[in-house]
């Protein structure tokens, strides 16, 4: 690998033709030859879509990857002067958290559940250092104030099931930083946050990042987060490294083609003018209310107010998109139409008829006009059922013959791009985005009216999710299909949604066409949401930066 | 554009030989896991018990019941290869005679616990109305020692095999009911069953084709285990006295008559007691390797 001309400082790190492999059966190599330095106070980003192995990388530097299934084959990693891949597990444990730490996607399981959060910081100091007792609680409640956690005494008795999602990456990070290593890797920390506690993050990142003057490995698929932070970007695929360069000049002017796809991807937070609807309404929801009630022994029953009278309409050929952050009740309005949940209160109005006031045969008759794509397209296809029989599932429930079914499912399969002998395989046999073209077909098999999108290209990566909201598209165009589209990305949303609406805790707090709520939002929250949206000021599609951008 | 659709599903089967089938896999899997270790000398005996019973009217020496007072507690000779009871019955042949019980009892409260109790655990985790109603039942009958439910059953209606076999089902019925309950709670909420849901499934075909299917695995699985402890309980019943009369030999029954012999003529006690430890130890060893090879968790690793 030719590495771009060498920070002038000496690197932290020097990662050079690392190869990792596979313990049994020698197949391509998981990661091969990759090679890349780090400075102090250096963010280098690595990008990549799953399976590019990235995360086997960080893995590896680490001295974390599970020996049974995965072993380096090759290369040589120096912290310093020290070649990671050679020394003792001893050693490692030391080196571990005195000079170089990790923080992990998912704060909830990188933390013990049963014990305080103060004495799982204090076992770092515990363990890596001669302090005493009350020296060590000392050093701890300051690191908490240290990365802006209110009231670290409380903090420090807290279990983490009583911190939000955003307070537990902060105690990780406390986790990984209270012993100031030279080298920080985050392997996708804020991928399971909302946006505007992933920007709270990050910013913390950067300024521990600068106080301690740590080096950082930032493992990431969003191109936004690496417009933000990095100073210099790996690009990976397939356990190569494709590209290696300074930010500038990856998002501007991106030598490989991968890059260039993988940055032209990523869809522009600003919506393009699109003609507004004039069609019929295909349905209408009025006044929906859904409150959660359990019941407790012998204490009131505790009430959640998962949505508070929402109200919308859907055109045909419409793409009406709903966000917001999670909790804001988006999934609950989509379980409340397709029927999985039943509404507190409100009306569903389908094609003009209200669902309410139907009887229960005529309700089946009308729930099949509207159909749900799910999030995950690993487990919305029943893994032990061929293709074809989940097709044809929905219409022999209504009496069409399985003959007729079958051709029709055929004929679906090209429409989304698949050939016809898909239907005779298994689920596994497909990846991701074809998964999640069958669930659309699947949708489709009972020609709704409604399409319901749960997050439907939320669990793919960049390129594939492209694919998939193209899909999305050509059927609204060729069927009269009106999708209702939940996602928390306001880049999707952006690039597919013909009117938004936004939720806040379970409301509706602003809606319009799109490029009226995205350009120029009214409320405070959509403001807020818009402005956490990480790279907002750069134009990915293009390759240059947003000029004059007034959000 | 247009490619004649596939227009029954039946003509699918040629792409089976390139790209295997979940069945065939797990099928593959068992066959790699059973044609070794253990496994394999445990499946050796159990086939030996079953061909004893099978064929226990042709190699026996004796009639198991036939009272022989002059031949009464003699040891090995060419007649009686493991020599006589107290009563002078060839202890070989009754041996033989007691395997057809316990593979009975095993095997008929195995298939029986398990198909009442994939009903039950079946609507008590599907409908929450019944679920409550049902588990608090199911944690009555638990509550009661099952070798005691048992006896005070039998000493109800009379001992007869299929009291027995009766007394020995109902009080494995709850586990097995619990275990269903379970897998079918976890799999209304997966996104495949809510998928059927919104396609206007009709609950049994929901039921059928999208639940039911998981709960197969873990149930062949305790169905091995229920089949172990219930030829352990016949055993354990018919030693205290509570199982089946002894005109019908099992390996318990001969092994309570030969107690009082045990220090004069330990092969009264010795002979059917290994013959239940070897089937039981087979059973369970059996029951670990589907268990291993059935759960999803340990198929990841191919």
């Amino acid at each position: 690998m030719t590495e771009p001309a060498a920070p002038h400082r000496n690197p932290v790190i020097r990662v050079r033709d690392l190869s990792v492999g596979l313990v049994h059966g020698s197949h391509r190599p998981v990661v091969d030859r990759v090679g890349f330095e780090i400075a102090p106070g250096e963010t280098v980003c690595v990008v990549g879509e799953s399976g590019s192995g990235k995360s086997v990388t960080a893995f590896s530097i680490m001295g974390l990857l599970q020996t049974n299934a995965l072993r380096p084959t090759g290369g040589e990693i120096l912290l310093g002067d020290e070649d990671l891949l050679r020394a003792a597990p001893e050693r490692l444990r030391h080196l571990r958290s005195t000079r170089m730490s990790m923080v992990f996607q998912e704060p909830m399981t990188a933390l013990n559940p049963v014990e305080k959060v103060g004495r799982q910081i204090e076992e770092v100091l515990l363990l890596h250092s001669r302090m005493g007792p009350a020296e060590r609680r000392q050093r701890t409640l300051a690191m908490l104030e240290t990365v802006h956690l209110p009231d670290p005494e409380r903090i420090y008795e807290s279990f983490p099931h009583q911190l939000s999602g955003g307070q537990r990456q902060r105690v990780v990070i406390c986790i990984a930083l209270i012993l100031e290593p030279d080298l920080l890797i985050a392997d996708e920390p804020t991928t399971a946050l909302d946006v505007t506690t992933q920007q709270q993050i990050l910013t913390l990142i950067r300024e521990m990042q600068e106080r301690q003057n740590t080096a950082v490995l930032f493992i990431t698929h969003d191109m936004g987060v690496v417009a933000d932070i990095a100073d210099r970007v790996v690009v990976m695929k397939d356990g190569r490294v494709v590209e290696v360069s300074d930010k500038e000049r990856i998002l501007r002017a991106p030598t490989h083609d991968y890059t260039r796809m993988l940055i032209s991807s990523v869809p522009s937070l600003v919506p393009e003018l699109r003609e507004p609807l004039r069609t019929e309404p295909v349905l209408t929801v009025e006044g929906l209310h859904k409150t959660f009630r359990k019941k407790r022994f012998l204490r009131p029953a505790s009430e959640v107010r998962a949505v508070q009278d929402v109200s919308l309409t859907l055109q045909r050929k419409e793409i009406l998109g709903v966000v917001g952050q999670s909790g804001s009740g988006k999934s609950t309005v989509a379980r409340c139409i397709v029927g999985l949940e039943e509404p507190s209160a409100g009306e569903i109005v389908i094609c003009g008829e209200r669902l309410d006031r139907a009887g229960t045969a005529a309700r089946r008759q009308m729930r099949r006009r509207i159909q749900m794509v799910f999030q995950d397209p690993y487990r919305s296809l029943n893994p032990r059922v061929r293709i074809g029989r989940s097709m044809i599932e929905g219409p022999t429930n209504f009496g069409v013959a399985t003959e007729a079914a079958m051709e029709r499912a055929g004929e679906l399969m090209a429409l989304v791009g698949l050939p016809t002998s898909a239907l005779d395989r298994y689920p596994h046999q497909f990846s991701g985005g074809q998964r999640q073209r069958i669930c659309v077909a699947r949708a489709l098999m009972l020609e709704p009216a409604v399409l319901v999108a749960d997050e439907a290209v939320s669990a793919l990566d960049v390129s594939v999710q492209e694919q998939v909201l193209e899909l999305l598209d050509e059927i609204r165009e060729e069927t009269g299909v009106g999708i209702l589209f939940i996602t928390h990305d306001l880049r999707v949303a952006a690039r597919i949604c013909d009117s938004i609406f936004v939720m806040n805790h379970g409301r509706v707090v602003e809606h319009g066409p799109a490029e009226h709520v995205l350009a120029r939002p009214e409320q405070a929250y959509t403001q807020k949401l818009f402005e956490a949206a990480p790279g907002r000021h750069w134009d990915f599609r293009n390759f240059r930066p947003i000029e004059g951008n007034s959000a | 554009m247009k490619i004649s659709a596939p227009s029954d599903a039946a003509g699918g089967c040629a792409h089976e030989d390139a790209q295997p089938s979940r069945r065939r896999l797990i099928l593959r899997h068992l066959l790699r896991a059973f044609g070794t270790g253990p496994a394999l000398v445990a499946l050796v005996i159990l086939l030996l018990v079953v061909l004893m019973a099978l064929f226990a009217p042709l190699l026996a020496t004796a009639d198991p019941i036939a009272i022989a007072p002059a031949e009464r507690l003699s040891g090995s000779s060419a007649n009686h290869p493991l020599g006589t009871d107290a009563y002078g019955r060839d202890i070989y042949s009754r041996v033989l005679y007691g395997a057809r019980v316990s593979l009975i009892v095993g095997a008929g409260a195995a298939l029986v616990s398990v198909a009442i109790g994939l009903v039950i655990g079946v609507l008590a985790g599907y409908f929450p109305a019944v679920d409550s109603v049902i588990m608090r039942t199911m944690d009555g009958v638990m509550a009661i020692p099952s070798i005691l439910l048992a006896i005070a059953l039998i000493s109800l209606t009379g001992a007869s095999l299929m009291t027995v076999m009766v007394a020995i089902t109902i009080p494995e019925i709850p586990r097995v009911v619990r275990l269903v309950r379970s897998v079918i709670l976890n799999v209304r909420s997966e996104a495949y069953v809510e998928a059927a849901v919104t396609l206007g499934s009709p609950v049994r075909r929901i039921l059928m084709r999208h639940m039911v299917p998981n709960t197969i695995a873990p149930l062949i699985v305790q169905g091995t285990f229920v089949f172990a402890s219930a030829i352990l309980t016949e055993a354990t019943l018919s030693f205290l006295g509570a199982g089946l009369p002894t005109e019908i030999p099992s390996w318990g029954n001969i092994m309570s008559e030969g107690r009082s012999y045990f220090q004069l003529f330990p092969g009264l006690v010795l002979w059917p007691g290994i013959a239940l430890a070897l089937t039981l130890l087979s059973v369970n060893v059996l029951g670990d390797v589907l268990r291993d090879t059935l759960d999803p968790k340990m198929a990841k690793r191919t």
